[in-house]
């Protein structure tokens, strides 16, 4: 097992924040570079995101979203390049990955050693609905419930940054939208810095503060949202909307087709 | 004549009638008390002489001999004193030899060669030379167990680490979990189900092996009242260990099934009990 070398921001006093910005970044990367063989995954990539904030990537297939994710979720190698994260970290993955030999609690209590465990999971589960399900085997969860132990299971370390990683791709619409609403109230109750990985515009404009769109290994546009919640298809949401799938390649629908489209979509841009 | 008869069967039909009586059609006790009574009949006919084969109730009656006297019941605590020694043996030698290589690539290279090259040979074939080595004391039977039941717990064990869900891994790894508890809480209970196969497999081995072990000079176990039923000539002795041999092997079959609705608990029945 390789363990990644990531610099912890509880180790990092040493190297002095950036003069410019207010409050030191949760993440930082300069220049970063993630290359298997000849093919540069990520390319001299710059991403600072500040605490508390909800970032969206958005990007095709391929684009190099997953290995960013596993770059800042400790899982890559990163050699000696510049990575500050923040020390406590938590990843919701596409699929739940729960450890179907354990109940649902001892899930969410994965890893955790202190006392108080079991207390501290069934707080995380009831926060996310599930306080009836604590003893359940993962296998008996619908996917919908199991998704929202994998939520669970993320906040209950209080991570500095919760990782996304298409966690609402595998859901019905209606679940989708449960979980968005779900994600946000958590997001305002515990203020992690989160980074959200989706191929879905509409989820990432009604969701973050600001929504970055990953080519070819560098960040190629970005966009801050600054739309009040709960965020209605207006023509405002629309017009960053039109833009995002211009700088995803996808030519965006005339307004008038555009009003026409059912909220949220789900749509997949692929 | 013939026409009448045939003319009879087709409208009575008698056998076929109680053939499809539907209880009778799907009692597989039927056939083996059948034959059971049969071997009855031949045996108080003097067609099966009892030098040949003893009769049923003959060996029931020895059964019951043996096991008042507490002849059977002795010998066969020897026997699986045996099995549990040389069963206890390959459980460390085999886990220890599957976690190695199923964990690192060096392990595997180290150790699936041998292992391998130790599959080819037929365990039971090594009998001579452990009794040049051991002599024809208890060591040699014990070894032969533990040796003829390692590999199959080696080679489920191995194959079950290595079958483990990687994204299992990596989600528990990025919740912080490494070394020793990786181990423990991810990679141990996945490969749990592949080791029970193993398991049962080394259980059946063992009890196949205790029989030709015993054979190797016993002073006690079934092998031992077996060969002292044979130079007597008494079949109905022989049949009762046979009979034994076959509870040994149903027995240990249930004792994983057990351990398995136990241990496996988290796992959903794809028929249900």
């Amino acid at each position: 097992m390789v363990q990644p070398r990531i610099r912890s921001r509880a180790f990092d006093a040493v190297s002095p924040a950036p003069a410019t910005a207010p409050v030191a970044p949760a993440v930082k990367l300069t220049g970063f570079v993630r290359q298997f063989g000849a093919n540069r995954v990520i390319d001299g990539l710059d991403l600072s995101i500040a605490p508390g904030e909800f970032v969206a990537l958005l990007g095709a297939s391929g684009s190099g979203k997953t290995t960013l994710l596993r770059t800042l979720a400790g899982l890559d190698p990163v050699g000696d390049q510049d990575v500050t994260t923040p020390s406590t970290r938590a990843v919701v993955f596409q699929d739940a990955r729960l450890l179907p030999w354990k109940k649902v609690w001892r899930n969410v209590a994965l890893g955790l050693k202190d006392k108080g465990v079991r207390a501290r999971a069934e707080a995380a589960l009831k926060e996310v609905g599930l306080g009836h399900r604590l003893d359940a085997w993962p296998s008996t969860l619908s996917g919908g419930e199991a998704q929202r132990t994998a939520l669970a299971r993320a906040l209950v370390r209080e991570p500095g940054l919760l990782l996304l990683d298409e966690p609402f791709a595998a859901l019905d619409a209606l679940t989708r939208l449960k979980m968005h609403d779900l994600v946000l109230n958590l997001w305002n109750e515990h203020r992690p810095a989160v980074l959200l990985v989706t191929h879905d515009v509409d989820e990432a404009i009604s969701l973050a503060d600001r929504v970055l769109v990953l080519n070819k290994g560098r960040i190629a546009a970005e966009e801050k949202i600054t739309l009040e919640r709960p965020r209605a298809p207006d023509t405002r949401f629309q017009a960053i909307r039109r833009r995002l799938l211009g700088h995803l390649g996808v030519e965006a629908p005339a307004p008038h087709e555009a009003a026409l489209v059912a909220f949220p979509t789900g749509e997949a841009v692929q | 004549m013939s026409l009448a008869i045939a003319d009879r069967i087709s409208s009575a039909r008698p056998w076929p009638n109680l053939l499809r009586w539907p209880r009778l059609s799907r009692a597989r006790w039927l056939s083996p008390v059948l034959l059971l009574a049969l071997w009855e009949l031949g045996s108080r006919l003097g067609v099966i002489p009892e030098r040949v084969l003893a009769a049923p109730s003959t060996v029931a009656e020895t059964f019951w001999a043996l096991t008042v006297s507490g002849e059977l019941p002795a010998n066969l605590l020897v026997s699986l004193a045996r099995a549990a020694a040389g069963l206890s043996i390959a459980l460390v030698v085999a886990v220890t030899l599957g976690l190695a290589a199923g964990l690192s690539r060096l392990g595997e290279t180290a150790i699936d060669p041998l292992m391998q090259i130790k599959r080819t040979i037929p365990s039971l074939a090594l009998t001579p030379l452990f009794i040049v080595w051991f002599g024809i004391g208890e060591t040699p039977k014990i070894v032969l167990i533990a040796v003829a039941t390692t590999f199959p717990i080696y080679l489920n064990l191995f194959a079950g680490v290595r079958g483990i869900d990687v994204r299992l891994v990596e989600a528990a790894r990025s919740f912080g979990l490494s070394g020793w508890s990786l181990v423990r809480e991810v990679i141990l209970p996945g490969a749990l189900p592949s080791f029970f196969v193993g398991l049962r497999y080394a259980l059946g081995v063992s009890v196949l092996v205790l029989v030709v072990a015993e054979q190797i000079n016993a002073q006690a176990g079934l092998g031992h009242l077996i060969n002292n039923a044979r130079d007597f000539m008494r079949t109905d002795i022989i049949v009762v260990c046979l009979l034994v041999y076959a509870l040994l092997g149903l027995g240990a079959d249930a004792l994983v099934r057990t351990l398995e609705r136990r241990a496996l608990a988290w796992r959903p029945s794809l028929v249900e009990q």
